[in-house]
């Protein structure tokens, strides 16, 4: 007797639609037996993972917080990720956005600006995450270079940019040698949608994204390029259309998208430029990309359940001592067992038994 | 009736391979249902049936290469279990595959050693190889590096790898296919020795006339069962035709009085270096073609027909515009899309991956070459009730099976496939159609549909441009024959006078000397 993986005839839509969670399935029983490795009691760990965040008001807009740069992020990797582009780099291509961005915030410090200054500070995070994005775009159409380690490596530069300019020109003088900018002017800072709470503008600029990307993919023939570039290449060639445009256009605008969540998260939620303004936003929009099937309604979903295990994992912290890092630990084997089910859209399991008993017939 | 040895001629012996209930399972999908087939020594054995009729499977299941799911293998009256294609080689079974396992930068004899399973040296196989070929008449220079040699070469190294192991029984998978038909007759001799030495062979192919002049016995296989075991001398082309089919084949039959009109896709001179390594270069080629004409591109594969095509449908263009010229617009610059405004349609070889996108819907697919210029795309956005619309005229025209509206590609048959590919291109009433190998593969209620539409199209007035490697195929509805060899076009011969001599020698790259061709216009 052996299992085996059998190929279907056809993609299986059910298996499409319940694969995240089946995944989510899996990882979760992970981590049960993982926390009672730690020697703490799994129940306890998965309620203050998953439930408790969800009973009080405080925790749900946190969700909805955090999860806006993983959605926004998200979306554009999977555009890249449909077209058969690796960004790995929106982690790069967000801070140079959030940096684009405070750079007019920080030179307009104090000056009564105008009202200008937000949508100026937007714009030019935007187009700096896109250009950032370009560059390994145009390396791998121009040379050939794999787009997965030049986007990634440069994310370590623009890491290291932040983090110049913040302990040298832009610190805040008044800020104790702290390595951060001052706080930004209110004309710099995104407004909030109910006073005295953390729900930002941003949010509602992510669910236009999201309803942006859901056209683009489902409606139009730029979209269809999109995807059929990524899913067969030559068959895209035949229908007229060029991949490298396709490149191009898809890590521009995952740059753009990352660019614009990094300055939303500055100049929203942080307030000011300082190291650390990602705990690893454009790595968790990678996992959120997939889990949500590269679809812009599924990357929603996915988008506040990986916020979710942010929170959650703050509060396990907080209330059972289990270290933050094991949140990394949950989104790292959620992506690997997402990526596994994803075999179960095109195969099954299926049993086999040897069966050599057959009528002896003679000829 | 079934019982093979009903010719008297084996009865008493064991014979050298035997199969009972021979049945391999996909799924749900029986690719062969309870097959019993004999095969004896000294028996050239054809193995018969349309694509998808279960011949490849059955032969990876008698070459260990598959485990069938019930049944049981006899060798020499023996039961045995073939857990791989090197047990089955040990045991004294080759095979030659249709397609070939070839290194392309390796040498013949580099080739030929690591296809061995023993511990000779290399220097004792380089011998062996050069006294294999030169017994069995099939000469190979086994220094040459595997690219530099042609379709028909390769095959010779494939046949002599497996010689070299003495098989009692040899399999070939449609070794005809790739070759010209001198070179198939070359071929014939080497098998009829082979024959003569005690051996067995299982040979596979479609080509009825190929069979009845070569093969003692036939098993015919029909949706993965056995339908018939005779001899194939007994029978005649349309009654092999039959239990293959399952009935009667559908004749094309051209509109009498075809009305040639004005060039609508001419190429003058064109000379293109190829887009990757060990490619074909096309040399100055020209050829003119006319409305309501249908002209046949012959030639072995690889001697430069994908080139031709790329070239054709723009996914590769040529700096000099005027090399290609349609509807009487310089167009050697243009994109697809743009050559598509002006009228022409593509037909690639590869069904699946090129002429569509294997996991998008048949109405994806559509879009895929319809969105320039049939009025599925206004301001950007996707008109899906045009796109459905097509793909249910091109059912309804085509009888287009599938299980549901609108399934994904990868789901349909081959030949189901190929009607939609082409019945979508049809549909948009091109001035200018270029096929590539329009029934490869596909089963002979298909291919008839196919060519009528082509036959159909062309009688509409439209210049049809079709490259195969199936000389039948060209013969029954082109107009004129040119033969492609080496990345050179030789001049097109009308059918009248492209026999099938003509045609093999131009696709063996001789040319016609001006006496030989009148010489052969009255034979």
């Amino acid at each position: 007797m052996q299992l085996v993986l059998e190929k279907r005839a056809e993609r299986s839509n059910t298996i499409a639609l319940i694969s995240p969670l089946i995944a989510i399935g899996l990882t979760i029983v992970t981590m049960v037996i993982l926390f009672a490795i730690l020697g703490k009691n799994p129940l306890l760990a998965l309620h203050a993972y998953f439930i408790a965040p969800l009973t009080d008001s405080y925790s749900l807009e946190e969700i909805a917080v955090k999860a806006t740069p993983l959605v926004m992020i998200a979306i554009g990797l999977s555009l890249c990720y449909l077209a058969n582009a690796w960004n790995i780099g929106a982690e790069g291509q967000f801070l140079i956005g959030a940096v684009a961005g405070s750079w007019i915030a920080v030179k307009t410090q104090g000056t009564d600006a105008g009202v200008w200054v937000l949508p100026v500070m937007l714009v030019l995070a935007a187009a700096a995450g896109a250009l950032y994005a370009l560059i390994p775009a145009i390396c791998k159409v121009k040379f050939g270079a794999s787009e997965i380690l030049t986007s990634l490596m440069l994310v370590y530069v623009a890491d290291l940019v932040l983090d110049y300019l913040v302990r040298g020109p832009w610190r805040d003088p008044h800020g104790f040698n702290f390595p951060t900018t001052a706080e930004f002017d209110p004309v710099a800072t995104v407004p909030l949608l109910i006073e005295g709470g953390r729900l930002h503008l941003g949010s509602i600029v992510a669910l236009l994204v999201v309803a942006a990307a859901a056209i683009l993919l489902g409606r139009t023939i730029k979209g269809f390029e999109i995807r059929v570039v990524g899913a067969a290449p030559r068959a895209a060639r035949f229908g007229g259309f060029n991949s490298n445009q396709s490149v191009i256009l898809t890590f521009a605008v995952s740059g753009a998208l990352a660019g614009l969540a990094g300055i939303i998260e500055v100049a929203g939620p942080v307030g000011h430029l300082q190291p650390g303004i990602s705990p690893g936003y454009g790595f968790t929009a990678i996992i959120v990309a997939f889990l949500g099937r590269l679809n812009p309604l599924g990357i929603l979903i996915a988008g506040l359940f990986l916020a979710l295990t942010f929170i959650g994992g703050e509060q396990a912290q907080i209330t059972m001592k289990i270290p933050l890092d094991v949140t990394k630990v949950f989104q790292g084997i959620l992506l690997f067992y997402v990526l596994a089910c994803d075999s179960l859209i095109l195969y099954r399991f299926k049993l086999v038994f040897p069966n050599r008993q057959v009528a002896r017939g003679t000829g | 009736m079934l019982d093979p040895t009903t010719n008297g001629l084996h009865s008493g012996e064991t014979p050298l391979l035997r199969t009972i209930g021979l049945t391999k399972r996909y799924g749900d999908f029986l690719a062969n249902d309870a097959i019993d087939i004999d095969i004896w020594p000294k028996e050239i054995h054809a193995l018969l049936g349309e694509n998808g009729a279960g011949k490849s499977t059955l032969v990876k299941a008698i070459y260990g290469l598959i485990q069938p799911s019930a049944g049981d293998i006899f060798w020499n009256g023996k039961p045995v279990a073939l857990t791989g294609p090197s047990e089955a080689r040990s045991r004294g079974i080759g095979m030659v595959f249709q397609h070939f396992s070839l290194f392309d930068n390796l040498t013949v004899a580099e080739n030929v050693a690591l296809g061995l399973d023993g511990r000779e040296s290399f220097k004792d196989i380089s011998a062996r190889l050069e006294q294999v070929s030169k017994t069995y008449g099939l000469p190979l220079d086994p220094k040459r590096e595997v690219w530099q040699l042609s379709v028909g070469e390769r095959q010779r190294i494939e046949i002599v790898r497996a010689l070299m192991q003495d098989p009692q029984f040899l399999i070939l998978d449609e070794p005809t296919a790739v070759l010209t038909p001198q070179e198939a007759d070359q071929l014939f001799i080497v098998l009829e020795r082979l024959k003569a030495e005690g051996r067995a062979i299982l040979y596979i192919s479609h080509k009825l006339e190929e069979v009845k002049r070569l093969c003692d016995t036939a098993t015919i296989l029909r949706g993965g069962k056995k339908v018939e075991t005779c001899n194939p001398r007994l029978e005649t082309a349309a009654s092999l035709a039959r239990m293959m089919v399952g009935g009667e084949v559908k004749q094309v039959k051209a509109a009498a009085g075809r009305q040639t009109t004005v060039p609508r896709l001419v190429v003058n001179d064109l000379t293109l270096a190829p887009g990757e390594a060990h490619g074909v270069r096309l040399e100055h080629i020209s050829f003119e073609l006319k409305g309501g004409e249908i002209l046949g591109i012959a030639g072995v594969a690889g001697n430069g027909q994908d080139e031709l095509f790329a070239a054709l449908s723009g996914e590769r263009l040529s700096r000099d515009p005027g090399t290609i010229v349609i509807e009487g617009l310089a167009a050697g610059h243009l994109s697809i899309t743009q050559r598509r405004k002006l009228g022409a349609a593509f037909v690639p070889e590869e069904r699946l991956g090129h002429g569509t996108a294997p996991r998008m819907k048949l109405s994806e697919n559509a879009l895929l070459t319809g969105h320039a210029a049939s009025g599925m795309v206004h301001h950007g956005f996707i008109d899906t009730a045009a796109t459905l619309k097509t793909v249910d005229r091109t059912t309804e025209t085509f009888d287009v099976r599938k299980a549901k509206r609108d399934p994904e590609a990868a789901s349909l048959s081959g030949g189901n496939l190929q009607k939609f590919i082409v019945g979508r291109e049809i549909l948009r009433n091109p001035a200018v159609l270029v096929v590539s190998q329009p029934t490869w593969g596909v089963d002979a209620g298909a291919a008839a549909v196919i060519r009528q539409a082509l036959l159909d199209l062309a009688t509409a007035g439209a210049a049809v441009l079709v490259t195969s490697q199936d000389l039948d195929e060209l013969a029954e509805i082109a107009d004129r024959i040119a033969v492609m060899f080496h990345g050179h076009l030789s001049a097109p011969l009308a059918i009248s006078e492209a026999t099938r001599e003509k045609l093999g020698l131009l696709m063996g790259g001789s040319t016609l000397e001006p006496e030989e061709a009148v010489h052969a216009v009255g034979a």
